[in-house]
């Protein structure tokens, strides 16, 4: 125990370090408002450290191998356009935000949008949209418990920015991609996003995360997004990393009146992964749905964390979780709600199903609902299952082989969250990896 | 076609099937009729290979293959199709690709060619007219949603794609109407040929006014206790199994 504690603090005292190192090479962003917020972070983190399975909200989420391994800051790294390719959906291959091992790749990324609206890497929205920045840029993600938010916002420079202004609606959707290749080198990398759409706006967002093999690194992600009154934002996010990678990813959510919040998360690769998802709805009538859908083979460790804060009244939080759970995989979900006093005619759904396909793969699913309001529409449920007897003895009766009559079970349980994605060039891109991936497995 | 001997099986330890004996050639129709709960959907599930049904005595020949040692999919394959009594809602799989994947199988099995998506097509349009069906099916979850009757002639219309040589009807006509009655015994009646076998269950005398049986046996308690021709069919909807089940049957 004392031997964790020690090990714990070396580690953070490395990051230390190295957040020393980082301020050296800012230059002139290290006079900019947003750096204080860094500074300031890198004393929280300091203080948290990273967390352990003491903590409650890290509880089944055990991180002691991001702690043994060692990373260094992500140096640049060029790759071609071709490699791109298999990353890319149809039709939107030429709408792109491409991000190397954290840094922008101004040659790779590629887009067109309508006037007003503004895509650009977070380093130089800096300089051109400073007023927006201030406004927003860390001002609504809470760092105090989260210590990888806070050790985001210490390293916080790359990313993508995103502005749609009032009234525009943005048709085409934009990929966003991030792409690491440690090249044998382990780094740390913290990505930040900042979205923002003002009143009655609308946008697609896909965010896919790629890595190959079993190449080690650590990324660390925060995406603020900020929906105003009557706006409305699909945002998919699909993470691809490698088999050796570690993935922790918090998106803080401002849902204003009228509004619209769609997040659909996709988790197939990493050695660790956490989702933290985070709404507060701001006004009445605003709209969250969260789907995601997970499979996890090997020893895979899975997490999504949610948090909707019914604020105010009208609001309507919608949650589906499906996941398969293959090998010595473990999964894991824990979804929050708090209804205050003041939301009534709040509507809050949340499921969480897992399909353990094998014996020694575990999920832990804990539903958290704090409800202040007596007027309310709360319901969660959480099932594990199996396949079911009786749907494999129907499609095997009709001379289906086993291992085809599971797999078009397993492709119908997951459709349920394909089915709601409305971009069909993803729903097709994803339903065709998960039956690849079945048909490897198998 | 199929030869039962003194077939046994049991489910959670409970003894159901007591014994039963059943020889059907081919080209016959078998009726099998019985009170609630004396063994009859017992009998057709491990006949398709439910394991649930453990077999703890006896012997089933199909086409002189041993029928109990197959996987359920290779006695589908070689031929045999259960109607089920009460067909499964599998929510998420399309009846297209769920009867395309069906289709194939058999079709490897039997080293033909995979059906491409047009011929596919093609041949169960023609099918869905048998049973008087929307197309609009073939993109629902099979099953999901269906009503009662709807359910029972997606049974038929499976039978009729896969065309196999032995159909078990495990209560197909019961809570049809009349119309939908006449739908289901048209499409088996379309089916039928003296290479072509069924074994129907059922409780009611009406539906073998238009599918008219060769043998009709009466099944209690786990032992086929009387057989005979169509007009044992007759006996029954008038006077009741209690006579038969007061041991006067083996008569
Ligand atoms: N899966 C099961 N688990 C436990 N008992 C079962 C199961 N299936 C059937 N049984 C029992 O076995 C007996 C025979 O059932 P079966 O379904 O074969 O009857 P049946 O003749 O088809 O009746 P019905 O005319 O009502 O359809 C009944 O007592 C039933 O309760
Ligand atoms: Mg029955």
């Amino acid at each position: 125990m004392k031997n964790d504690k020690n090990k714990n603090r070396e580690v953070c005292d490395s990051y230390i370090r190295d957040f020393q190192g980082f301020e050296a090479q800012l230059n002139g962003q290290s006079s900019t408002p947003f750096h204080k917020e860094r500074v300031k972070a890198i004393s929280t983190f300091a203080e948290l450290g990273f967390p352990t399975t003491r903590q409650e909200k890290w509880k089944y989420t055990n991180i002691a191998s991001l702690i043994k391994e060692k990373f260094e800051l992500a140096s640049k790294k060029q790759i071609n356009a071709r490699d791109l390719g298999p990353y890319l959906f149809r039709g939107l291959e030429e709408n792109r935000l491409v991000f190397v091992n954290g840094f922008f790749s101004t040659e790779l990324s590629t887009f067109s949008v309508p006037a007003g609206v503004v895509i650009k890497d977070l380093n130089a929205a800096h300089d051109s949209h400073s007023e927006l920045i201030e406004k927003h840029l860390a001002k609504h993600l809470k760092i105090a418990e989260q210590p990888f938010a806070a050790l985001n916002t210490a390293f916080a420079q790359n990313g993508a920015f995103i502005y749609v202004p009032r009234n525009v609606v943005v048709e085409k959707p934009l990929h966003i991609l991030y792409i690491s290749d440690p090249d044998g080198k382990p780094f740390h990398n913290h990505p930040r996003n900042l979205i923002i759409l003002e009143q009655s706006s609308q946008m697609s967002l896909i965010e896919s995360h790629h890595g190959a093999k079993d190449d080690v690194y650590f990324n660390n992600f925060v995406t603020e997004v900020v929906v105003e009154r009557n706006a409305s934002l699909d945002h998919i996010k699909i993470q691809d990393e490698s088999k050796g990678a570690y993935h922790f990813s918090a998106t803080q959510a401002k849902v204003a009146r009228d509004a619209r919040f769609k997040s659909t998360g996709v988790d197939l690769g990493g050695s660790i992964s956490r989702n933290d998802i985070n709404i507060e709805f701001t006004g009445e009538n605003a709209e969250a749905r969260l789907l995601g859908f997970y499979y996890a083979t090997g020893t895979q460790l899975m997490d999504n964390h949610t948090f909707i804060d019914h604020a105010v009244p009208h609001c309507d939080s919608n949650e589906l979780f499906k996941g398969f759970l293959d090998d010595k995989s473990h999964g894991v979900f824990n979804g929050a709600v708090l209804v205050r006093p003041d939301a009534q005619k709040t509507n809050a759904f949340q499921q969480n199903q897992a399909i353990l396909i094998s014996k020694d793969a575990t999920i832990d699913a804990k539903p958290e609902l704090e409800i202040f309001a007596d007027d309310v529409l709360c319901s969660h449920g959480a099932t594990i299952g199996e396949i079911q007897d009786e749907h494999l003895f129907y499609l095997r009766s009709r001379g289906i082989g086993e291992e085809m009559a599971k797999a078009m079970l397993h492709i119908a349980f997951a459709n349920d969250i394909f089915e709601r994605i409305k971009i069909e060039a993803v729903r097709e891109k994803l339903e065709n990896e998960i039956i690849t991936r079945f048909g490897e497995k198998s | 076609m199929i030869s039962i001997k003194d077939l046994h099986a049991s489910v959670d330890g409970t003894e159901i099937l007591k014994g039963i004996d059943l020889e059907v050639k081919p080209g016959e129709v078998h009726a099998v009729m019985g009170p609630n709960g004396s063994g009859k959907s017992t009998l057709a599930n491990v006949l398709a290979g439910r394991d649930e049904y453990k077999v703890t005595g006896g012997s089933v020949s199909y086409n002189d293959k041993d029928l109990l040692e197959m996987a359920p999919e290779d006695r589908a394959r070689e031929g045999l199709f259960l109607a089920f009594q009460y067909p499964v809602e599998i929510p998420g799989v399309s009846n297209a690709n769920f009867l395309k994947a069906a289709v194939n199988a058999i079709r490897q099995h039997n080293g033909e060619d995979a059906l491409d998506a047009m011929d596919f097509l093609t041949m169960v349009k023609e099918r869905l007219q048998l049973v008087e069906m929307d197309q609009k099916l073939l993109h629902r979850s099979v099953n999901e949603g269906f009503s009662g009757g709807e359910k029972k002639r997606n049974e038929i219309f499976q039978m009729a794609v896969l065309e196999p040589t032995l159909g078990i009807l495990d209560e197909t006509d019961s809570g049809l109407d009349i119309d939908a009655l006449k739908i289901v015994a048209n499409g088996v009646n379309k089916l039928r040929s003296p290479e072509r076998s069924f074994i129907i269950v059922t409780h009611y005398q009406r539906l073998l006014d238009y599918i008219v049986p060769d043998f009709v046996h009466v099944l209690a308690n786990g032992r086929i206790v009387k057989s005979g021709g169509k007009e044992l069919a007759l006996y029954l909807e008038k006077n009741g199994y209690d006579n038969l089940m007061n041991g006067n049957g083996k008569a």
